[in-house]
Order: C-alpha cells, then sequence, then structure tokens
C-alpha cells in the first residue's frame, strides 16, 4: 500500500509548546525524525541526543510502534513511585481506516470519472492521509517530549530502554481477557472515584482543584466535540464546489468571463481548505489534548484522595489496635507509611498542578496567536484574490 | 409597431388557449388568492378547467420549492448597507454599465396591509423615476396591490404572446405565504415573504419596462401611470403555472404534427434546442445553490454552538487573562456565525430569485416558439382549404348553380386574403422572434454576469469582516501571560 516518508513538523502543533516555555535541558532531547506508513502499521524512528551518562551513544535512533508507545506509558501508570505526577497521556492510536477506505473506494471508481476528476480526487484524499499522518507523528513526539522534560520520568529506567534498546521490545497487545480485566478495574476506578471525591479536602489548594478540573475537563470535552464538528462542516467542499461545477458548464456564455470565475473559486477554495485544516490543528487538537491532559490531572487528584482516604482509614485502624492493645507496632508502621505515601504524592501533586496550569496557558496562548494569525492571513489572501479578480470583470464588462 | 390596443386583429385572442374551451373565461380573473373572498360580486366560473391551476398553491411546476431563509432581512430590519443594496440591486444593473441608455428606474416599495381577516391583501407603491418624454412628469407614484401586476402581465400576455414577444412573466402566487399575511401573523416567515414577493414585483416591472415595445404599451403606461386602476376582471388569466401546462399541451401537439419546414427554420429548432438545454442547466444550478445554502447554514449552526461552548470554557478556566481570550473568542466565532448566515442568505437571495425568474422566462420563450408554429399551422390549414375551394370551384363550373358559383368565388377570394395575411404573419413572428431572442440571450448573459460580481462583492464584505473580527481578537490571545 502507500508508503510516505515524512519528516515530522509538530512545530504547528500545540504540545510542543509543552517544551518551549520549559526548560529545554541539553542532556536530553528527543524527538521522532522519521515515520513510515505501511499497510496496518506505522514505523516511528524515534531520535534521541543526550550528554546523559547511562546512554552508550551521544546520538541514536530506533524504531518503534505504537502499541510499545502504550506500554511506556502503562508502565508508569502502575508505578507506584510515580503516583504523585500527571502522568503524560498516551498518544492516541493512529486511525486511518476512515482515509484507506476512501482512497480504495477512488480506485475502485476510476473508470467512472475522468482522468481530471480523478487525479484531482486522488490529490485530496492523498492529502488528507498525509494531515492524519502527520498528526499522529506529532502526537506521539508530544508523549515522549513531555516525559524527557519532567524531572523524574526523564530518568525512568523503561524509558532509556524504550529510548536506546535497537530490538523489538516484544510488547505485544494486550488479549481479550487482559483488556476485560482493564475494563473492570476502570469501573472499580470510577467507582471508587465517586466515593473518594466525596471526601473533602481540609487543603484548600487541592479543594479547589478539585472542583476546577472537573468543571474544567467536562467543559473542555463539549468545546472539542463541539470544534470538530464546526470543522468538519467547514471542510464540507459543499461550501464551494456545487456552485463552480454548474457555471463551469456554462458553454454560451462569454467564455473568459466564466472561466475566470471558475479558476478564482477554485483558489479560494483551496484556501477555505487550509482555513479549516489549521482550525483543526490549533483549535480542534489543542482541545483535544487538554481534555486527554486534565483526565491526568483528574487521574492525580483521585490517586491523592486514595492515599488520603487509606491514610485516614490507617488512622483509625492505630486508633483501634492502640484501644485493644493488639498488633500495634504493625498499625503504626502501616500508618506511617499511609502519611509518608499521602505527603509525598501531596508535594509533588502541589507542583504538577501549578506546572499544568502554566503548561495550559503557555500552550493555549500559542494556538490562539497562532489560530488568528492563521485566520488573518487566509482572509487576507482570499481577499485579495477577489479583488483582483473582480477588477478584472469589471474592465472586461 | 402595434398601435391597436387590442393586438392585430388577425389573430384573435381566444387561439391563445390550447384547450379548446370556448371563448374567453372573463369572469375568472381571480388567480390571486388574496382577493378569493374579496367581493362577492366576482363571478366564478366553477367549471373552468383553468380554475385548478389558477388556485392551484405554492410555485409552478418549473421550479423546485424553496425554502426562505431563517434570518430577517428585510429593508425595514436589516441595517447592514450592504444586504439592503443586494436586494434592490437585480435590474439597477443598467445604471452601473455605461454606453446604455435606458432611463428609467422602477422601485416597489412600503408594503402596506390594507383591510383586516381574508379580504385583507398587501398594497404596495409603485415609484417610476425617469427623463423619457413619453410620461408627463419625472417621478410618479402610485398604489398597486398583487392582482394589479397578474391584470397586467395578463392583458400584455394576450396582446403580445402570440406574435412573438417574450413577455416576462409575473411573479408565483401563493396561497400559504398570503393566508398568513393575512391572517396577521407578523413573524419572520411572513416578513420575509413580503419581502422576497416585493423584490419579485420589481424585478417583473424593470423587465417588462426594458422592453421597446411593452414599455409604450397603453396598458404599462397606464399602470405605472394613473391612480386608479379598474380591478383586473377582464382578460383572460393566465398565471405562470397556467401557461406552463399550456405551453406543454401545445408541445405535445406540436410534436405530434408532421411538419415539414424549410431550412430558414434550422435557426429555429437550435433555438429551441438551445432553451431546452439551458432549462436543465438552470435547473441544475438552482438545485447546487439550495445545497450550498444548506450546508452554509449547517456551518452556521456548528459555529454558533462552538461558540456557545467556547464561551463556557472561558467561564471556567482560572487563568484570567486566558478566560478572558477565551470568551473573545466565543465572541469572534458568535460574529462569525452570523457572517455564514449573511453569507447564505445573499447566496440564496442573488442565485435563488434569478435562476427563478429565468427558469419562468424560458417557459415563456418556449411559449413563443410554439405560437410560431401555430401561426404556420394557421397558414398551411389556409393554404389547404384554399386548394379544397379551387377544387370544387372547378366542379362548380360544370353545373347550372350560378349562385353556388358565385359563393364558391367569393369565398375563394376570401380565402386568398387569408392565405396572404397567414404567410404574412409567419414571417412576421419569425421576424419578431428572432429579434426577441437575440435581446433575451443579451440581457441574459447582463443579468448572470452582474450578479456574480454582486456574489463576488458579497464574498469580499465577507472577507473584509473576518480581517476585521481576527485582527482585533489577536492582540487579546497575545495578551495571555
Amino acid at each position: 500500500h502507500t508508503e510516505t516518508h515524512t519528516h515530522t513538523h509538530t512545530d504547528s502543533l500545540l504540545p510542543r509548546a509543552v517544551n518551549v516555555d520549559l526548560q529545554t535541558d541539553a542532556t536530553l532531547q528527543v524527538d521522532i525524525s522519521d515515520a513510515l506508513s505501511e499497510r496496518d502499521k506505522v514505523k516511528f524512528t524515534v531520535h534521541t541526543k543526550s550528554t546523559l551518562p547511562n546512554f552508550k551513544q551521544n546520538e541514536f535512533s530506533v524504531v518503534r510502534q505504537h502499541e510499545e508507545f502504550i506500554w511506556l506509558h502503562d508502565s508508569f501508570v502502575e508505578n507506584e513511585d510515580y503516583a504523585g505526577y500527571i502522568i503524560p497521556p498516551a498518544p492516541p492510536r493512529p486511525d486511518f481506516d476512515a482515509s484507506r477506505e476512501k482512497l480504495q473506494k477512488l480506485g475502485e471508481g476510476e473508470g467512472s470519472m475522468t482522468k481530471e476528476e480523478f487525479t484531482k480526487m486522488k490529490q485530496e484524499l492523498e492529502a488528507e492521509y498525509l494531515a492524519i499522518f502527520k498528526k499522529t507523528v506529532a502526537m506521539h513526539e508530544v508523549f515522549l517530549c513531555r516525559v524527557a522534560a519532567h524531572p523524574v520520568l526523564r530518568k525512568d529506567l523503561n524509558f532509556h530502554v524504550f529510548l536506546e534498546y535497537n530490538q523489538d521490545l516484544s510488547v505485544r497487545g494486550k488479549n481479550k481477557k487482559e483488556k476485560l480485566e482493564d475494563f473492570f478495574k476502570n469501573v472499580v476506578k470510577s467507582a471508587d472515584g465517586v466515593l473518594v471525591a466525596g471526601v473533602k479536602d481540609v487543603d484548600d489548594f487541592f479543594e479547589h482543584e478539585k472542583t476546577f478540573l472537573l468543571e474544567y475537563h467536562n467543559r473542555v470535552k463539549d468545546a472539542s466535540a463541539k470544534s470538530d464538528r464546526m470543522i468538519r462542516s467547514h471542510k464540507s467542499k459543499k461550501l464551494f464546489y456545487n456552485l463552480q461545477d454548474a457555471v463551469a458548464s456554462w458553454e454560451l456564455m462569454q467564455l473568459m468571463f466564466f472561466l475566470k470565475v471558475s479558476e478564482l473559486f477554485e483558489k479560494t477554495r483551496k484556501i477555505e481548505a487550509r482555513v479549516a485544516a489549521d482550525e483543526d490543528l490549533k483549535l480542534a487538537d489543542l482541545l483535544k489534548y487538554y481534555l486527554r491532559e486534565s483526565q491526568a490531572a483528574k487521574d492525580l487528584l483521585y490517586r491523592r484522595s486514595r492515599s488520603l482516604v487509606d491514610y485516614e482509614n490507617a488512622n483509625k485502624a492505630l486508633d483501634k489496635a492502640r484501644a485493644k492493645n493488639r498488633d500495634v507496632l504493625q498499625a503504626e508502621t502501616s500508618q506511617q507509611l499511609c502519611c509518608h505515601k499521602f505527603e509525598k504524592i501531596s508535594e509533588s501533586a502541589k507542583q504538577e498542578l501549578i506546572d499544568f496550569k502554566t503548561r495550559r496557558v503557555a500552550a493555549f496562548r500559542k494556538n490562539l496567536v497562532e489560530l488568528a494569525e492563521l485566520e488573518l492571513k487566509h482572509a487576507k489572501g482570499n481577499l485579495q484574490l477577489l479583488q483582483s479578480c473582480l477588477g478584472v470583470l469589471k474592465g472586461n464588462t | 409597431l402595434l398601435t391597436d390596443k387590442s393586438g392585430p386583429a388577425s389573430l384573435p385572442a381566444e387561439d391563445i388557449s390550447a384547450n379548446s374551451n370556448g371563448p374567453k373565461q372573463d369572469s375568472l380573473f381571480d388567480d390571486d388568492p388574496e382577493d378569493l373572498f374579496a367581493e362577492a360580486t366576482e363571478e366564478v366560473s366553477l367549471d373552468s378547467p383553468e380554475r385548478e391551476v389558477l388556485l392551484s398553491d405554492g410555485p409552478s411546476p418549473a421550479i423546485t420549492p424553496i425554502t426562505p431563509p431563517t434570518s430577517v432581512i428585510t429593508p425595514k430590519t436589516c441595517s447592514d448597507p450592504f444586504l439592503l443594496t443586494l436586494y434592490s440591486c437585480f435590474l439597477k444593473i443598467e445604471e452601473e454599465e455605461g454606453g446604455d441608455s435606458f432611463d428609467m428606474h422602477i422601485s416597489v416599495s412600503d408594503p402596506e396591509k390594507v383591510g383586516d381577516g381574508m379580504n385583507a391583501y398587501m398594497a404596495y407603491k409603485v415609484t417610476t423615476k425617469t427623463s423619457m418624454s413619453l410620461f408627463k412628469t419625472d417621478e410618479f407614484s402610485v398604489k398597486r396591490r398583487f392582482s394589479d401586476f397578474l391584470g397586467l402581465h395578463s392583458k400584455l400576455a394576450s396582446k403580445y404572446l402570440h406574435i412573438g414577444y417574450i413577455v416576462p412573466p409575473a411573479p408565483e402566487k401563493s396561497i400559504v405565504g398570503m393566508t398568513k399575511v393575512k391572517v396577521g401573523k407578523e413573524d419572520q416567515s411572513s416578513n420575509e415573504f413580503v419581502e422576497k414577493r416585493r423584490s419579485a414585483l420589481e424585478r417583473y416591472l424593470m423587465r417588462t419596462v426594458k422592453h421597446p415595445i411593452l414599455l409604450k404599451d397603453p396598458d404599462v403606461l397606464q399602470f405605472l401611470e394613473s391612480s386608479e386602476l379598474p380591478r383586473a376582471v377582464s382578460t383572460q388569466a393566465l398565471s405562470s403555472a397556467g401557461l406552463l401546462r399550456m405551453v406543454n399541451k401545445a408541445a405535445d401537439a406540436v410534436n405530434k404534427m408532421t411538419i415539414k419546414m424549410n431550412e430558414s427554420d434550422a435557426w429555429f429548432e437550435e433555438k429551441q434546442q438551445h432553451f431546452e438545454n439551458l432549462d436543465v442547466q438552470l435547473r441544475k444550478l438552482h438545485a447546487s445553490v439550495e445545497s450550498l445554502v444548506c450546508h452554509r447554514k449547517e456551518l452556521s449552526v456548528n459555529t454558533a454552538q462552538f461558540a456557545k461552548s467556547a464561551a463556557m470554557l472561558g467561564n471556567s478556566e482560572d487563568h484570567t487573562a486566558l478566560s478572558r481570550a477565551l470568551s473573545q473568542l466565543a465572541e469572534v466565532e458568535e460574529k462569525i456565525d452570523q457572517l455564514h448566515q449573511d453569507q447564505a442568505n445573499a447566496d440564496f437571495y442573488l442565485f435563488s430569485e434569478l435562476l427563478g425568474d429565468y427558469v419562468r422566462l424560458i417557459t415563456a420563450v418556449k411559449g413563443v416558439f410554439d405560437h410560431r408554429m401555430k401561426t404556420w399551422q394557421k397558414w398551411q390549414d389556409s393554404q389547404l382549404l384554399l386548394q379544397k375551394k379551387r377544387e370544387a370551384e372547378a366542379k362548380l363550373q360544370f353545373t347550372n348553380k350560378p349562385d353556388k358559383l358565385q359563393q364558391a368565388k367569393d369565398e375563394i377570394k376570401e380565402l386568398e386574403g387569408k392565405v396572404q395575411q397567414g404567410e404574412r404573419d409567419f414571417e412576421q413572428i419569425s421576424k419578431t422572434i428572432r429579434k426577441e431572442v437575440s435581446r433575451f440571450e443579451k440581457e441574459r448573459v447582463k443579468d448572470f454576469k452582474m450578479i456574480i460580481i454582486k456574489y463576488l462583492e458579497s464574498l469580499v464584505q465577507t472577507q473584509q469582516q473576518l480581517i476585521k473580527y481576527w485582527d482585533a481578537f489577536l492582540p487579546e490571545a497575545k495578551a495571555i501571560s
């Protein structure tokens, strides 16, 4: 099937902003330098530049697939030591199914359309495929950059293996049983989450963050869905195409005039398509990403609340043990562990949530500014096209 | 040129009706539902076949139904100067074209409801501005109602269609639209209906007076000038739907005839085919425009929903500057949504209405071609009859019936006159049609070019607004810190 090598252009994509305002540490830089799309998988070339001593070389690359990213993400989530951090959200699975299907349909219908039509449609579908491809590459790159920028996660052993080990990690996808287990875990977790969320926090900061994140997450979800819908409408070719087609078919009218108009519509349609694509990148993807990040932040708060509940339960258990004067030492150790865990999580969580806000604000700023600048650029481009065409047409009439 | 008010004597008006239901159905003028209950004295012939056609609701079969836009933009409520000019722009294109000496402006304005309940009707002010010597003053106004326009059209149609002039069709009637107005429903859709009708009436009049022959017709002059107009009841009422049915029937009849015509008719055949093709193309374009408008409206709805969602997001964002910027973004998107709606309305009014006009006009053109066929047929029939009479006369020579012989000779003389007249009529209508078609084509090209230019100008306007909105937003986005 189609193979497309492409260099990633994540500069246009939101989460790059993550690195812009944080200190980019010269000791570890990660990017996806190349990617290859094959029939049913995408192969990412992960490129690392590092002065850290634990790596054998200063610069090296490996090839990774999506499942291996997920493996890495899940290993963070399951690691108790990282309970107090916002785990960078996993990149979404590459989904070319729809695009591939369209290309296939086009191939089947090749006989029924003119060569021009076929070429045009093929170009458009290929551009669409390429856009999806670039996006998925960017999402995967963002995940790695977030990990590399995190003071603790960057030191993770699995992460280093991921970056350096130049063989297949033999990470198989989850089988049915494991997927079912995951499902039940999630059900339990969300039920537990509801219980735990009911516990009022003594700390004002966390109490505020809880309320804020809950509402914010829901609103981002809604905004993300609505922006997707709006942009899909905007991408609709039916905003221009039919009119142009009909105009092109008036044969007796003065040819020059209508040729010019057809040309114009073709050009402005292309610009409109760019506008929709840019809105997709700067707005829709921004919202999608922060939907995932805010979920990760909520997960952190959940873990903290969970540990608070555990701590309070341990306190109660200790009191009971002291009262009965039985297993006191055990209860004391347990309580100390819980206390320590809770305090550790609280401390790092506070910082994480503050960083989350900084990142969020920076990312929104960058993308909203870029969105406005692009909208302006395209509107001015359109305007110029329209005005120059009008000048010619009015001169001719 | 015609000086006789009732039209050339040789082809009486009753030949217009393809269904030979006898002579004029004069009391049947009631093709405007607003008049339906108006005057009890009006005679309505219940068994007239035309009645069903005249009273049928909705657009003529020639046009697919048009769903009116949902936002109200009438000259009264719309404050956007650009959009205001859009609605009155159609045929004022003449003034923008250099080298065109047509100096006459007709505007239809100030729709006013007169009366109550089902007897109510809309009265429109028709203002004419001109420096032509044909008129007594430079500027004058009269009040007219919809049925007056229909009456004018029916008079002109009966006088000129059958001799080859393309008489512009009158606007469509609509029972549903009018009933809402009568009943006093002052809502968006009835306002839009009135505005659409007003605009259509204006275009109708402008097209009519642009026709050099029709302009000089006394009925037209009377319509424009005289303060009192007799209620139009006398002549045959022909709505567009009626005209179309009649034309279709005639076309069927014509197809059944095997007609041998000479080479000059190749031009006519080619032109007829051309108009058939044009009809098809226009209908396709009409469907495209409706689909386009539909999609733009969908975009508008989705943009509005996103705007609300963005506003909510801004509310819950706890970083002050970002929260403000998100609210600003929501406002920008709301304005853009309004832009989409305005654009959709512009698309709709500009193209839909024009296309509708042309689909109806082409029906009139087809009618004119069919009249030519009928004229030819009439001439042929006279010739055949003359031949028969001559044969009969030859036979009578050998009988001793001097009276009969004289009668035959008289009849022959009369028929010879008829044949000559028939030939003259046929040549005349052919000549007229050639001129009319050439004029029609020129006007059509001008009309469409102008509408496209107006459309492009509306697109320019949209882009300029977009630039304004994003320009205002950019500093807000940059202010996030």
